[in-house]
């Protein structure tokens, strides 16, 4: 197996007096996708948020292909290329998928933006990942279906070169084909050799789309499976402590 | 146009095809300008049935004067109601720098350019401030702007004193309202105008062509330049009459001269909304601009610094409108206490009118400048019907009702916008 992307290890958080991530390791590999599942609560957006530079870790060492980094701005982890789809999107309705594509980091030629540029890296980015439903991408994000927004979010981490891409319940508000369109876009992100974590409450979801399988339990990761080694009863007995702690590397 | 895109971007197919599309995202709601373009025929054909004095060169230049201020004042709203945020005090901020500038004149007439100057310097701090209040300390600017509406009319009568008025006595500044340019000046801008629009267009083209993507017929510009030509030739050409003739004094008595030329304010207009079209259309303040209008949060993490858009849209606001108070004193050719109180309403309904939405991100300043041109029709048509000022009030309120319904209908039924 290639080296891992990233490699948590001894994770800690805690808010005041609550431990909510309590020695965490977590190790994920360039394209694979690893769900992250556990009950709510667990501490699952916590462990994201630190990632992504938002609420760093309290202790613990983060190795970012194999160097040890600091993780303390959102900044210094999309210079990493660490890039995290929130469940809202963050997408500007009123702007169409180029520019929304391209926000904050519009390209500029001779003084002025350059659209052309951004139109084609655009369609080149959502083609690289078959995307075809969109009609035109000209169009305004407040015509486009949950997941045709939920493509153009996944489709910005590609244009922005991620290397690791995080993705927050990306299917929660979806309906069945939608998210069998978002499923197959992040198996497509995982084969360009982009590092996916997915965090899902849905286990189907999870087997269809994921290579290991990370559970959270009250703050400590009980166990990171392959999913071609592991069933759905043992990941619930995971998340809901019934099984016990069974780390796998 | 090489390799087949896997992807639509709205500009292939032939001139059919285009229009085709264009009609069909009329059909669904989305219909840009033309509701203030109906209304600018629709008034322009009634007053001109109702009055025979509307359809003359004379009255025709004058309504153009007319709505050169509101359209600089409606610019400069644009701006931050594009923010989702508004500004009140934008017709005050304005009074106000014009009762410094005149008072200056009145000790220092020599230095007036040095004066316009300070008014211009008063305008940006007020936005700043404004800007201060909303972005860094979280005021809503409805607040803030209303508090400045309710205290300069005040700082007004304090410059101003005991009479409440100045007049001014620049005439550089009051050939802008009220002198003309020669004749061909009028054809020479017409063919800048379409010269730059041409020339722009054609390098977006090329752009287009450099980086492989599809460019739409050339018969498209084409038909956009007639379009242009057309209206603006009969804009020069209604400028260039002597508006003199038919009046009391004869065209052969001696001291006869006659009054014709484009009004000096239009190329002024004209060049100011070019730029602020630029900025808006063609540079990243203007694509973060719309960003933050539309959805601040998103902005925010996409690493916009919102409060920085925040501040310098207050502060261009503030700064156009003070270009607006310029074309005011210009015209009336003197300032009062409470100058500029009233017109910042119009300056919002004509934003509406031309299509700007309120809630932020959605709307664009060519249109809210033929929102202002209408509003200003209503204006002059009605002065001249002699209808009481009551009634004038009530018409124009009505007209941006009218208008934000059918917009709000309009956009109900797109359920939002389809392509651009
Ligand atoms: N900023 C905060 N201050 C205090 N407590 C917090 C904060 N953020 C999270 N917590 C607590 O940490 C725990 C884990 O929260 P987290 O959001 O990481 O759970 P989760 O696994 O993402 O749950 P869900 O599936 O519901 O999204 C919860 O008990 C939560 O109340
Ligand atoms: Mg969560």
């Amino acid at each position: 197996m290639s080296a891992p992307v990233i490699e948590l290890t001894g994770i800690t958080k805690s808010f005041g007096p609550v431990d909510v991530l309590k020695g965490v390791n977590l190790v994920v590999h360039p394209g694979k996708v690893t769900a992250l599942v556990g009950d709510n609560g667990a501490g699952k957006s916590t462990l994201i948020k630190g990632l992504a530079g938002v609420q760093p870790y309290d202790h613990g060492t983060v190795l970012f292909e194999g160097q040890e980094v600091q993780l303390t701005t959102p900044r210094q982890a999309s210079a990493l290329g660490i890039e995290v789809v929130y469940q809202d999107l963050a997408l500007c309705e009123n702007l169409d998928i180029v520019q929304n594509m391209f926000l904050g980091r519009e390209e500029i030629s001779q003084l002025t933006l350059d659209e052309s540029n951004m139109e084609f890296a655009a369609v080149k980015a959502l083609e690289s990942l078959s995307v075809k439903t969109v009609k035109s991408v000209r169009q305004k994000v407040s015509s486009l279906s949950g997941g045709q927004r939920q493509t153009v979010a996944i489709a910005r981490t590609v244009l922005r070169d991620a290397k690791v891409v995080i993705l927050d319940e990306p299917t929660a508000a979806l309906g069945v084909a939608q998210t069998e369109q978002v499923l197959n876009l992040v198996r497509r992100l995982a084969d360009k050799g982009i590092a996916v974590v997915i965090i899902s409450h849905n286990l189907i979801d999870v087997f269809k789309v994921a290579d290991d399988i990370a559970v959270l339990y009250l703050g400590n990761m009980v166990a990171q499976l392959k999913t071609s080694e592991t069933n759905h009863n043992d990941v619930i007995g995971y998340i809901t402590g019934i099984k016990g702690s069974k780390e796998t590397k | 146009m090489s390799e087949k895109l896997a992807l639509n971007t709205g500009h292939e197919g032939s001139t059919r095809d285009q229009l085709a599309s264009y009609f069909s995202r009329l059909k669904s709601g989305d219909m840009g300008p033309l509701p203030a373009v109906g209304a600018a025929i629709l008034l322009m054909v009634l007053f001109s049935l109702l009055s025979n004095v509307f359809l003359t060169p004379i009255n025709l230049t004058n309504l153009l004067v007319q709505s050169a201020t509101l359209i600089m004042l409606t610019s400069a709203l644009v701006f931050v109601i594009l923010l989702a945020e508004i500004d009140l005090s934008a017709g005050v901020t304005f009074g106000t720098g014009m009762a410094i500038f005149v008072k200056l004149n009145q000790s220092s007439p020599n230095t007036w350019i040095l004066n316009l100057l300070l008014a211009f310097v008063f305008g940006v701090a007020v936005g700043w401030f404004m800007g201060f209040f909303v972005a860094k300390i979280g005021v809503p600017s409805f607040v803030i702007s209303l508090a400045l509406y309710l205290a300069f009319p005040g700082v007004m009568l304090i410059i101003l004193g005991e009479g409440g008025i100045l007049t001014l006595q620049v005439p550089e500044v009051m050939a802008i309202m009220n002198g003309t340019m020669p004749l061909w000046a009028g054809w020479l801008l017409l063919a800048i105008c379409l010269g730059v629009t041409a020339a722009m267009s054609l390098w977006d083209r090329s752009r287009r062509l450099k980086a492989n993507l599809p460019v739409r017929p050339l018969t498209l510009l084409a038909m956009k330049l007639g379009g242009i030509a057309v209206i603006g030739a009969v804009i020069v050409q209604i400028c260039n009459i002597d508006r003199r003739q038919g009046g009391l004094l004869n065209t052969s008595s001696p001291g006869y001269h006659p009054i014709q030329g484009m009004p000096i304010v239009v190329p002024f207009v004209v060049v100011i909304l070019f730029i602020c079209t630029f900025m808006l259309d063609r540079t990243r303040y203007g694509r973060h601009l719309y960003a933050v209008g539309g959805n601040p949060e998103a902005a925010r993490r996409a690493g916009i610094k919102v409060a920085k858009i925040r501040m310098t849209a207050f502060i261009i606001c503030s700064t156009l409108a003070m270009i607006a108070g310029v074309f005011n004193v210009s015209r009336i050719g003197n300032v009062e206490s409470g100058a500029g109180k009233s017109i910042v309403l119009e300056g919002v309904a004509a934003a509406v009118v031309g299509g700007v939405s309120l809630f932020g991100g959605r709307g664009r300043l060519a249109y809210a400048a033929l929102g202002a041109f209408v509003i200003s029709t209503i204006d002059n048509g009605l002065g001249l019907l002699g209808v009481p000022a009551g009634l004038n009030f009530i018409i124009t309120g009505s007209v941006l009702l009218v208008a934000a319904t059918i917009d709000a209908l309009a956009r109900k039924r797109a359920g939002g916008s389809l392509v651009r």
